[in-house]
């Protein structure tokens, strides 16, 4: 075997794909062999590593340095620099306008505070090599299971370590599997659920695109425990980098023996089989998304009876999401008391969280159970950009709720984020800034909802859209306060009464903004006023007289020629046919136009 | 059918490609989102006509053929532009400005979301988040992404694509 002795790593995920990273590949290999060190250089295209604002990201071993945003044009100086001379290249480097960098990765704030469990190969090993997943422990688990544990045994183990599902919901994983193996059945299937559907999570992706093998193993392993020979992986086809990397995944795991017939010798046989997703949102429901992999309208079906006695095709089946399945094996190799001592008692283990939003770090973090929100959005995530205020932080995607800033010391765990309205969901966490209308935010998850829900319930159906009616009427400046009285009503209906998950979280948005900003709904409905200056129907654009010089830059710009004056004379706005854009305010070089 | 005239024998040849997707898949259980997908992948949509071979080939009724290409956000009934432009609208582009992005867009084309350009050059829709969160506010048009950007930098993109 080569030894090498640097490694140049690439993330090859959907983030840092998109801001440029494979142009950088090339660029590398050339750069390397001109200098002539291409026996001694090792490039690997990697997962992600997280930190997708700062993207194309370059890792550097063995000092572990982390470039960001390299172009094409910074390469030949990092390999001469560093790769040849051995010289960090320092304004590369994450956080290179502070005083004092740290050269290694793992030493700076955004990783500080991670324990990457889930997330443990991703940016680490090429996803698109099963050698590189088994030097890392790969496969072992299955190993181990198939060969020195019972069925009975694995799920205990499962049990003890108190995992809960990672897509939402936080139901026991053993309790599932358990429930399985007890119903009787000739074919039983394991299904994952990779339809990551919650704007703005991206969590599985990244997963499947970082370490696809992880979970091929854990899916073989749930199938040992609950004795099923055929698994599924619905995913979205929105996101083809990852369908891609599953499929050379499951085509190497079949090469290897790792899959197919007779693993590791024993009788136990496992198969993977692909199945792609086409856009809706509800399949992410257990019982729509086996709906959908039986080739049908992605529709829920009543519980009970639950998947785990009559799920795809009428047979005992179970559902789990990427990132719950990510942990499986760890927790195998490393016993469940070692997972245990990790996160809070109720919940254990880690949660990965894609932060976005009015945030510094935007990326993928992974945090021990229980870290608080403060320590997410300021330490982890360097706080908002702009020296602005935080505002709020959006959880739980359109299932869940609004944080808001005087809850920030929050824990982060399952039963901590609904005791405040909210809920952990797939860990989508949007942060908002005082530029953010809450309003308008209940409006745009409700939009989303209104659009995905799947017609088969009346009060999802009809609710959803009435609620949604509401929300326009406030925010166009027509409201009433008994408008507010119908949200609640429509809501506490629409919660008891709607048939699966989607619809029955649906008010969700509507009555945490309503309990932690109400204010801003008041001003809404009795003022006429958007606070956050974000509802157009309520805003309107004034000159300051006073500060007007007359230079008509405004008025030649305003699409609608709506802005009229004298030069050097302060100019008018006639609100009659404004259309609110703004143009007049971006271009004003006094100030003197205002916002209100 | 070389010689045959073109526009013929690329229908033709259509149709012979998605008959022998429909044989492969007509005995396996749950393949009707497969064969759809495969079928707008090589019409670019799935106009009633396709959807008519589909659902003989495959034994299933049309009336659930529609049902299921109309459930799916990603199986159109319209044709496309050869320039397919998405702007995600997940969460994170939202509070960062998507929803400006996309009007602009619908100013310099001239067309609503949902539709095509009279030329068929452009088409705009808007998408569920694309996972590039970081980058945020993104469009994809075809297989290029743009992000961190603002509505100012819309007619520099399109200009790429006009020529």
């Amino acid at each position: 075997m080569q030894i090498y002795r640097a490694h140049v790593l690439i993330c090859g995920g959907t983030g840092c794909t998109s801001s440029g990273s494979i142009g950088l590949m090339d660029e590398f290999e050339k750069c390397i062999k001109e200098a002539n060190i291409e026996n001694e250089i090792k490039i690997v295209k990697t997962g992600c590593f997280g930190l997708c604002a700062e993207g194309p990201i370059v890792v550097i071993y063995p000092e572990g340095c982390m470039y960001c945003r390299v172009t094409k044009e910074d390469i030949k100086e990092i390999v001469e620099e560093h790769l040849v001379k051995g010289r960090i290249v320092k304004r590369l480097l994450e956080g290179a306008d502070a005083p004092e960098v740290d050269t290694s990765a793992e030493q700076t704030d955004f990783f500080k505070k991670q324990y990457r469990i889930a997330l443990r190969n991703c940016g680490k090993i090429n996803p698109e090599s099963i050698e590189e997943y088994i030097a890392e422990e790969g496969y072992m688990a299955l190993g181990k299971v198939l060969t020195e544990m019972t069925p009975e045994q694995v799920i205990q183990t499962i049990l003890d370590s108190e995992l809960r599902g990672r897509g939402g919901a936080g139901f026991p994983t053993g309790r599932k599997w358990e429930f399985a193996r007890r119903s009787v059945s000739d074919q039983k299937f394991v299904c994952c659920n990779a339809d990551e559907g919650d704007p703005g999570a991206f969590m599985d992706r990244s997963i499947l695109e970082g370490d696809p093998h992880v979970v091929l193993e854990a899916m073989a392993i749930a199938g040992y425990a609950i004795g099923a020979d055929k698994g599924y992986i619905y995913v979205r086809a929105e996101y083809p980098i990852a369908v891609q990397r599953l499929k050379t995944a499951i085509k190497q795991a079949k090469e290897y023996g790792l899959l197919g017939d007779n693993i590791f010798g024993t009788d136990f046989s496992f198969d993977i089989e692909l199945v792609l997703g086409a856009g809706a949102f509800v399949c992410g429901e257990e019982t729509a998304l086996m709906t959908s992999i039986e080739g049908m309208r992605g529709e829920p079906r009543p519980r009970p009876p639950f998947p785990a006695v009559k799920g795809l095709w009428q047979q005992p089946t179970i559902l789990n999401n990427v990132e719950t399945y990510a942990n499986i094996p760890v927790i195998i190799n490393n016993g469940p008391e070692w997972f245990k001592q990790i996160g809070t008692e109720k919940s254990r283990g880690t949660k990965v969280f894609a932060v976005g939003g009015k945030i510094k770090n935007t990326g993928l973090v992974e945090i021990p159970m229980g870290t608080t929100l403060r320590e997410v959005v300021y330490e982890i995530g360097g706080g908002i950009p702009g020296d602005k205020k935080f505002k709020a932080a959006q959880t739980g995607g359109p299932s869940g709720g609004c944080i808001p800033a005087s809850l920030i010391d929050t824990p982060i765990d399952y039963d901590s984020l609904i005791k405040i309205g909210s809920m952990m969901g797939s860990g989508g966490l949007i942060v908002m800034d005082e530029d953010t209308c809450m309003v308008d935010i209940a409006k745009f998850f409700l939009e989303f909802t209104v659009e995905e829900s799947c017609g088969k319930c009346p009060p999802c159906r009809i609710g959803t859209k009435r609620m949604y009616d509401i929300l326009e009427k406030i925010t166009n400046g027509n409201g009433e306060l008994s408008d507010i009285d119908d949200l609640y009503e429509l809501a506490e209906g629409i919660q008891s009464s709607a048939l699966c998950g989607l619809g029955q979280t649906s008010p969700n948005p509507i009555l945490s903004t309503l309990q932690y900003f109400k204010d801003e709904y008041i001003a809404h409905v009795v003022e006429k006023r958007c606070p956050a200056g974000v509802c157009k129907s309520l805003l309107r654009y004034r000159i300051i007289a006073d500060k007007c010089r007359g230079c008509s830059l405004c008025a030649r710009h305003c699409p609608t020629n709506c802005i009229s004056g004298e030069i050097k004379k302060p100019y008018v706005i006639d609100e009659s046919k404004c259309i609110k854009c703004g143009v007049c305010m971006e271009k004003c070089k006094f100030d003197a136009v205002v916002r209100e | 059918m070389g010689s045959s005239s073109c526009s013929c024998s690329v229908a033709d040849e259509k149709l012979l490609k998605l008959q022998k997707i429909i044989e492969e898949n007509r005995n396996k259980k749950g393949a009707l989102i497969h064969v759809l997908h495969e079928a707008q992948t090589i019409y670019g949509y799935l106009p009633i006509e396709v959807q008519k071979v589909v659902a003989e080939g495959m034994g299933v009724p049309l009336a659930e053929v529609y049902g299921v290409v109309t459930f799916y956000a990603q199986f159109s009934l319209k044709p496309k532009g050869q320039y397919k432009i998405s702007v995600c609208l997940g969460t994170a582009c939202y509070v960062k400005g998507a929803n400006l992005v996309l009007e602009k867009l619908e100013e310099e084309l001239g067309i609503s979301v949902g539709d095509c350009t009279d030329d068929l050059r452009f088409s705009l829709e808007g998408c569920r988040c694309i996972g590039a969160c970081g980058l945020a506010p993104v469009i994809t048009i075809n297989e290029d992404v743009y992000g961190r950007l603002s509505p100012n930098d819309v007619p520099d993109i399109l200009a790429k694509y006009k020529e």
